[in-house]
């Protein structure tokens, strides 16, 4: 199904899901809050590899469409990190701890 | 031959991107996992070069190589005294997350190469910075404008959460 010498969409598409699916693995198992933090912006990344994979190698009327929406998805992960920042150092500010197992407030 | 470059250079660089991705997972200094994801950012913008999306490649480096782990640095040292992700065992945890990843991983392969995709004939070798500028300003003019107040309104309210009072 993969010839390994000649790129085609399908070396993309895996690059991408490994991409995600390490960043789901950090998101679910670590338990400080930056490094989820950063483990989602990975699963940002694999999803961007998808999309300009899509982009480049499926035919297409508007060929740009896939990195115009990757710009879009750049920007939103942008401001995510930036307000889940700013969270996370309220929170230890409040409690001094962002260990993701010691803020359960509101956990039942 | 220069098929073969490339298909040499998606290797590396997806080694690298793969490779710092493992690296932040599981690195137990957050700095060392900052440092790990520097290198897989890097490594993803060398395969959109490849991906012929040479904007969003200096966009990648910017952005996430710089502004957004200059934003995760401030986060780790604004934090003390949580260098270590814990000392404590956790290990039904993280047996539970990697049988997530992996079987997420093994849907989407099956689906992803599974499915016929219509691709092009021919592969465009155009540059797209130019074309990304004028469709930006154009056609794609109001979600333009809406991602211009989405970042007005993160840095507004981040800046409001964050302060001291």
């Amino acid at each position: 199904m993969v010839d390994p010498t000649t790129l085609t969409l399908n070396h993309f598409l895996l690059l991408g899901a490994v991409l995600f699916a390490v960043g789901l693995y950090g998101a679910l198992a670590r338990r400080n809050a930056v490094i989820v933090l950063m483990s989602i912006e990975l699963m940002f990344n694999g999803v961007n590899v998808t999309l300009l994979g899509f982009s480049r190698y499926i035919a297409s009327s508007a060929p740009l469409l896939g990195q115009i929406f990757a710009i879009f998805i750049i920007t939103v992960a942008a401001a995510e990190a930036a307000v889940g920042l700013a969270i996370i150092i309220a929170v230890y500010r409040d409690r001094k701890t962002i260990q993701l197992d010691d803020i359960h407030l509101m956990k039942w | 031959m220069t098929e073969l470059f490339t298909t040499i250079g998606f290797y590396v660089f997806g080694l690298v991107a793969v490779g710092g991705a493992v690296g932040m997972v599981a690195a137990r200094r957050l700095v060392h996992s900052a440092i790990f994801l520097v290198a897989s950012f890097l490594g993803v913008a060398a395969i959109y070069l490849l991906l012929r999306a040479d904007f969003l490649a200096a966009v990648q480096v910017l952005i996430y190589a710089g502004a957004i782990m200059i934003l995760m640095l401030f986060g780790i040292m604004l934090t003390p005294n949580q260098m270590e992700d814990g000392g404590r065992a956790h290990l039904g945890q993280k047996v539970g997350a990697a049988l997530v990843a992996i079987s997420f991983l093994a849907v989407a392969a099956f689906s992803l190469l599974g499915t016929k995709w219509p691709l092009a004939q021919t592969l465009s070798e155009q540059p797209t910075t130019e074309e990304i500028g004028r469709l930006l300003l154009s056609g794609y003019v109001l979600p333009f404008e809406v991602a211009s107040v989405l970042l007005l309104a993160a840095m507004v309210g981040s800046i409001w959460i964050a302060r001291e009072d």
